[in-house]
């Protein structure tokens, strides 16, 4: 995904306030937006709280900040530089995190992101973007260019092979029709259930849809039908559960008195074995995989 | 007008405004007196004398708010009235500068070690717009503990801020302590010097020190003034005293104060 955001940073280049600033990592990857930007391309070097806050005064002069770092780097390292100087002021500064979740597999826990959006939800005028597909990125990053606020860019490490074309970004997409439940998966690992479950009869199967932005504004009404009739509601996510979108979900199924379903909530649960591995292997240790999500729906 | 003519109107405008922080600062029964003294020559120089129309000014020491809203309110920025609701319910000037509703205040600061990350950007902006607009960053001496200052500063000699202007209210207190017994600072001069800043040290009790230094700048290192101050500057029971951080004043002591600046 890192790629596909670099080709569409490259496509943005051209809008004089566009300036980026990364916090000393990108090689391999954003080599050619340093090249088209230029002077407006500044490796800030490994200092988190000065590029936020070097971010939040640019912005305040009317430019259109980036800043990218490996996702904790940024939004923890620096979380009172996100808090004070961008959010208070609501300034339109775009916080890139690299390695969603257990991204970053077996680099360690130093470099996973489980509790990113949660933290950073709780903070005024928060926006979080949780791309699924690569092609998500044509439509977010010019929409970010213009964001009026901050926003978190939460990009995901690894892309599943699909078993056809994903459909065009919205916040919410169906992804795929089933009449065994609802599974409700947020941002990349959308695509692995899809991947994990489309093989199965459209009776066996799950419906699947697809969630790629916080906080959650509304239910469209084709989900409300879905969520209706599906006795089981399966809602999974790469993120502990407080401060989950899973919460905030189960919270507007109850204002909208949906309420006799059966709710499972899967989150990331840290390090149960105290081992480390590839992402897929911590996604299976918090039950997030896509064997672990069949299982549940009795496939 | 000359220098030394605008220094004796600064030094009225310094002692009206002496008075005026002391009356807030007593009416709303809060602290923070002492950083306030120290630093209002500072802020009183570069709002009057020192920074144009379309530059900025960024309070890193944030808990010198109440020295920020006289000096607006000398430039008539602030009105009397504004002043009144300092610290009060529904008020625009906190105990910290506001996120939000004055226009000379860019930034919510309090935090310390926020401001000169801050002021980087402003500057840099001015630098990749191509003009030769200054900022002016005033910190404590105390938030140099914080590693946010030395990273921002290794920042802006990389980037060759030329346009930042630091200036520290040396006034060798901080929360807990002297400066010496807590984290001690100096040489302080050898120190911006090393992160490879063009430093300058000033006596910064009086109206006057800064505008021969920071009248422009035209290298292409930051500048760095590092300003003498006192804690508590002009009050006798105040002065050099680390509990005037704190400490609100009475009747008794507001009316010694206001005195003691009047015959000063």
């Amino acid at each position: 995904m890192r790629r596909a955001f670099c080709d569409g940073m490259v496509a943005l280049c051209d809008d004089p306030d566009l300036v980026f600033l990364t916090g000393d990592l990108g090689f391999n990857a954003l080599e050619p937006v340093r090249d088209r930007l230029a002077g407006r391309f500044i490796n800030a070097g490994v200092a988190e709280q000065n590029m936020v806050g070097c971010g939040a005064g640019l912005a305040r002069a009317g430019f259109r900040p980036w800043l990218y770092s490996i996702a904790p780097f940024l939004y923890a390292r620096a979380f009172e530089q996100i808090r004070n100087d961008v959010c208070l002021h609501n300034l339109p500064v775009v916080l890139v995190g690299n390695g969603g979740g257990y991204g970053y597999g077996v680099m360690g826990a130093t470099h996973h992101a489980l509790e990113d959006y949660g933290v950073l939800l709780s903070l005024q005028d928060m926006r979080v973007l949780i791309p699924a597909f690569d092609s998500d990125l044509s439509v977010i990053l010019p929409g970010l260019l213009r964001s009026a606020g901050p926003a978190y860019l939460r990009l995901g490490m690894q892309a599943p092979n699909l078993p056809e074309e994903p459909p065009w970004y919205q916040v919410w997409r169906k992804l795929l029709s089933g009449k065994n439940g609802l599974l409700i998966s947020v941002g990349p690992l959308a695509g692995f259930h899809w991947q994990g479950l489309a093989e199965l009869s459209e009776v066996d199967r799950p419906t699947i849809w697809c969630l790629a932005e916080l906080p959650i504004r509304e239910l469209p009404d084709v989900l409300l039908q879905d969520i209706r009739r599906s006795g089981l509601i399966v809602f999974a996510e790469e993120h502990v559960a407080c401060g989950s979108a899973g919460r905030e979900f189960s919270q507007l199924l109850l204002q909208q008195k949906v309420g006799d379903v059966n709710f499972v909530h899967l989150t990331a649960k840290g390090y149960p074995s105290g081992r480390y591995g590839s992402q897929g292997f911590h996604r299976t240790q918090s039950g997030l995989d896509e064997a672990s999500v069949r299982t549940l729906f009795g496939a | 007008m000359s220098i030394e003519g605008g220094i004796v109107v600064g030094k009225e405008i310094l002692r009206s405004a002496t008075k005026r922080l002391l009356r807030m600062h007593f009416e709303a029964g809060v602290g923070h007196i002492g950083g306030n003294l120290s630093v209002l020559p500072i802020l009183l120089e570069i709002f009057h004398d020192v920074k144009l129309p379309d530059e900025s000014v960024v309070l890193s020491k944030g808990h010198a708010a109440g020295a920020l809203y006289v000096s607006l309110w000398t430039k008539g920025l602030l009105s009397d009235a504004d002043l009144g609701t300092f610290h009060k319910d529904n008020t625009l000037l906190a105990g910290h500068p506001p996120a939000t509703g004055l226009p000379e205040v860019p930034f919510a600061t309090g935090s310390l070690g926020h401001g000169l990350p801050l002021a980087n950007g402003l500057a840099l902006a001015e630098r990749l717009r191509g003009t030769s607009r200054r900022v002016f960053c005033v910190t404590s001496d105390g938030e140099w503990n914080e590693g946010s200052m030395w990273e921002s500063l290794v920042f802006a000699a990389h980037q060759k801020l030329g346009n930042l202007c630091l200036i520290v209210d040396r006034n060798g207190l901080q929360g807990f302590g002297r400066t010496s017994e807590v984290a001690d600072l100096e040489p302080l001069e050898q120190r911006f010097s090393a992160f490879q800043c063009d430093v300058h040290r000033v006596n910064a009790i009086e109206y006057g020190s800064l505008q021969p230094i920071l009248r422009e700048c035209s290298s292409d290192r930051p500048r760095v003034v590092i300003a003498n101050t006192v804690k508590g500057r002009g009050i006798s029971f105040m002065q050099n005293r680390m509990e005037w951080h704190y400490l609100p004043m009475s009747r008794e002591q507001y009316d010694q104060a206001l005195l003691e600046v009047c015959n000063g």
